[in-house]
């Protein structure tokens, strides 16, 4: 990945950080899902990528499944009414995802007990683990910022979300 | 509080600091999962744990935190524990390293990155 990242004190892997703009796919970007339950709003999402060419419909159902396997282990509502579904899936040539936001919330069995209002759902391909690490690390740094957290939550279209994500990622590069 | 009277109650509260190097030896590196467990046996105890990496200090008791570190497999961390408890505590969270997080022995690592 290229990217023209300022001297930091970082180590070498953070001089391959990530930013959105490299897997959130803008045509899949939901600013009002309308799913009550965690596997809709899973599959609402995943359709959202194959509407925008990002996974090929013949894969949904089974990233969907996996997608909830996965969460069978152990719930990725990481708190703050966020959720990061994710799944490994030999479908994809490299690191996709897409952001959705719920105004309700939705019971994700996170860690903290609240509803999740706002989901990144992440495929990746199999043999690059470290992307997908990359990803979380780049979702967890942002979101510990509380109010780009709640603007997310309360954006009022895909665009205001596209925005939002680019505006995070010129911050995190001055960072 | 005055200053001694905040180093008697730390004194009375036998509070020290403990570290330990441990690598993740995960093949998927310090994913979602592991940070979860990690986050979850770091709130069992009273003492402050911290996660230190070359670039990175991080408080272990956040999941959000613990993945800003982005360890992938092989990375070496120090593992710091401040508090009354602090040593079954790095015992426990040293444990959860040692044993991989219970990983790489099924192909529920393959699956659940």
């Amino acid at each position: 990945m290229i990217t023209s990242t300022p001297p930091r004190r970082a180590g070498a892997e953070h001089d391959r950080r990530m930013k959105f703009s490299d897997f959130v796919a803008v045509d899949a970007i939901r600013s009002q899902v309308h799913a009550r339950s965690k596997e809709g709003v899973i599959r609402e999402m995943a359709q959202s990528l194959v509407d925008a060419g990002s996974i090929a419909a013949a894969d949904l159902e089974s990233i969907v499944k996996a997608i909830m396997k996965r969460e069978d282990l152990g719930s990725t509502g990481i708190g703050r009414g966020v959720a990061v579904p994710h799944t490994k899936h030999p479908g994809v040539g490299r690191l996709v995802g897409t952001v959705a936001v719920s105004r309700e919330g939705v019971d994700f069995e996170s860690l903290d007990g609240e509803l999740v209002q706002l989901f990144f759902l992440l495929v990746s391909p199999p043999d690059r683990p470290g992307d997908h690490l990359r990803a979380l690390e780049n979702i967890s740094r942002q979101l510990r910022d509380e109010t780009f957290c709640r603007q997310l939550k309360s954006a009022t279209g895909p665009v205001e979300i596209q925005r939002l994500l680019a505006e995070a990622d010129r911050h995190g590069e001055a960072a | 509080m005055t200053d001694s009277a905040v180093s008697e109650s730390r004194e009375a509260m036998s509070e020290q600091t403990l570290s330990r190097e441990v690598v993740v030896g995960m093949r998927q590196g310090l994913h979602a999962r592991p940070a979860d467990m990690l986050a979850r046996e770091a709130r069992r105890w009273q003492s402050r744990v911290e996660l230190l990496s070359d670039a990175q200090r991080v408080d272990g008791k956040s999941i959000l935190e613990v993945l800003t570190l982005a360890a992938e497999a092989g990375t070496r961390l120090v593992v710091q524990v401040t508090g009354p408890d602090a040593g079954a505590a790095i015992e426990a969270i040293g444990g959860l390293f040692d044993r991989n997080f219970n990983e790489n022995e099924t192909d529920q690592g393959e699956q659940g990155a």
